[in-house]
């Protein structure tokens, strides 16, 4: 093959590569293995896999289980749409750029915003990509955020914009769990280019932006929300409504589920007047000579591969397939089925509520109205009774001690769809047993 | 090609129109033949600062974006603002309706390292070599 090529030694194809950075000696791998061999490897890691489908899960924190519909599986795997990313000379795909453009008008829909594009990587870094959209369009360079965002998602906008000259405020949080209004006010300076809050915020609290939207705009600062599950759209105030400029969120909880962590969904929303200052792909719809109906990757002159390091985003591409599975998923459900099991993921978790706060000792430190997550308190230590309910196929919730060490009793649970009446009573069952 | 004879010329296909203390500022006949259709324009704000050189804003067609470099230092004291809508006028009437920005120029000798129509014609010859 090297001959083939014309090369005359593997070391030249090597050679743009810097001597002191170059591997010199193998790789530590175990020796190969052969199919049969392969394959029992396999089958012994899987069995580590100890939950199953007969296992209770109140998990959630950002990634929320859902049931996908057997469906989004068999047309989202159609060799025709099967692909990662948009197709390089992406107008070939028409089938492709159609789902694109159908998911973006969904997904503008459910937030009550103009425009949607063609998704980001996940929740997070959608949220820092709004960040810095609002810095370029206000020019102005201190960002406000609420504390009760998931602490991983300012993690990775602190990642983002640590070295572009953006500084961070965060708002702490009213003891009703939402944004302190009279901090916020006092941080809304001139210098300020939006203000960042999550509904339902990281504490599953859903809050109403519509006052802080005016604030803003006073202002000349942008509202930018973000929502970690939109599932919560189908019953709480759209973004749109609340005035907001910027509105993201991630997109698993449509169809895409939970595949050890990931991959993700970054839906990301805005007014159209703002179009030219969107990261990200868009997919727009057209008409070929003939004057049929086509659709195209439209303002492509924001992208990287245009214009270089005054793009509006280093992401020259979408999640495509993720896309893909978002847009069957919301067509199957339709704005009414939407709607439905939206409701039904509300009324569990305050069914949920109810039988655990009948228990003696566990209350609710939250008053404000939640979705489908809220904030258990445990009259004990929240990791022990995680401990405990797990030998009964219970997982009962995220500890909160893990991002906030004062916060030892309490932990954050999830109810969805997938919980039913009997989960829910055996779960409080249980727990009653091990206080 | 137009090339009038009463403007200045820069090196980055802006022209200059001088009156007073206040310098009318377009992209050339040469500029907007270059980059074909042009879809979309974006212009600074009254009032804002530049200097020689910065970028006050961009011209995008449907292939490409570029900026529009200022040939001189100054405040913006007026914009085309009609552009936004009409990115096109730039193509049909470059140094007519198609005028971006006027400034108050802080330094007209900056003025003097503009070429004449004569010079930009060479230039501009030179380039498309």
């Amino acid at each position: 093959m090297l001959q083939e090529i014309g090369v005359d030694g593997l070391e030249t194809l090597f050679q743009s590569i810097p001597q002191d950075l170059r591997l010199k000696k193998n790789l530590n791998l175990p020796p190969p293995l052969d199919e049969e061999e392969l394959r029992h490897h396999i089958t012994r890691l899987s069995q580590k896999n100890i939950i199953d489908s007969s296992w209770i899960s109140f998990l959630g924190a950002g990634a929320y289980a859902h049931t996908i519909p057997s469906a989004t599986l068999s047309v989202a795997s159609r060799s025709e749409f099967v692909t990662a990313y948009t197709p390089y000379q992406a107008e070939v795909s028409q089938g492709n750029l159609q789902a694109f453009f159908e998911y973006q008008t969904m997904i503008a829909d459910i937030f009550d915003m103009e425009i949607a594009n063609a998704s980001l990587y996940d929740g997070s870094t959608a949220t820092a990509e709004a960040v810095l959209m609002a810095q370029r369009l206000s020019k102005k360079n201190t960002a406000l955020i609420a504390d009760s965002l998931h602490p991983e998602y300012k993690a990775v906008m602190k990642t983002y914009l640590k070295n572009l000259n953006i500084e961070v405020i965060e708002i702490p949080s009213s003891e009703t769990g939402t944004v302190d209004r009279e901090l916020l006010k006092k941080s809304l300076g001139d210098n300020v280019c939006c203000f960042v809050g999550a509904s339902p915020n990281f504490f599953g609290i859903l809050e109403d932006f519509s006052d802080v939207a005016q604030c803003l705009h006073e202002k000349n600062a942008l509202l930018i929300t973000t929502t970690p599950e939109p599932l919560a759209l189908g019953l709480a105030k759209s973004p749109g409504s609340m005035g907001a400029d910027i509105a993201v969120g991630e997109g698993r909880s449509f169809g895409i589920g939970l595949q050890f962590g990931g991959p993700s969904l970054g839906l990301f929303t805005t007014k159209k007047q703002y179009v030219r200052q969107v990261p990200g792909r868009l997919v727009g719809e057209t008409v070929d000579h003939k004057g049929q109906r086509g659709f195209v990757i439209t303002c492509a002159t924001r992208e990287q591969h245009i214009r270089r390091e005054k793009a509006t985003s280093n992401i020259c591409t979408n999640v495509a397939l993720c896309t893909l599975y978002a847009a069957i998923t919301l067509a199957l459900w339709g704005k009414e089925g939407f709607q439905d099991i939206s409701k039904i993921n509300w009324v569990r978790a305050e069914k949920m509520k109810q039988l655990l706060t009948s228990i003696k000792g566990v209350r609710l430190p939250y008053s404000s109205p939640t979705f489908n997550e809220f904030v258990v308190e445990l009259p004990t230590q929240a990791k022990k009774i995680i401990h405990a309910m797990r030998k009964e196929n219970i997982l009962m919730g995220v500890p909160l001690h893990t991002w906030y060490p004062d916060r030892e009793n309490q932990l954050l649970m999830c109810v969805t769809e997938k919980h039913n009446e009997e989960a829910l009573q055996k779960t409080a069952q249980t727990l009653k047993r091990f206080l | 090609m137009l090339i009038p004879e009463d403007l200045k010329y820069s090196e980055e296909h802006e022209w200059v129109k001088v009156n007073g203390n206040m310098a009318t500022i377009g992209i050339t006949d040469y500029a907007q033949d270059q980059l074909g259709e042009i879809v979309y324009v974006e212009l600074p704000a009254e009032g804002e600062r530049f200097s020689k050189a910065d970028a006050f804003g961009s011209v995008e067609s449907v292939k490409s974006v570029n900026d529009i470099f200022s040939p001189l230092t100054g405040r913006v004291a007026e914009i085309n603002d009609p552009l936004v809508d009409s990115p096109e006028t730039i193509n049909e009437e470059p140094y007519g309706e198609g005028w971006m920005i006027k400034i108050e120029m802080a330094n007209k000798k900056e003025l003097e390292d503009l070429m004449s129509a004569d010079e930009y014609e060479v230039y501009i010859s030179e380039e498309t070599k």
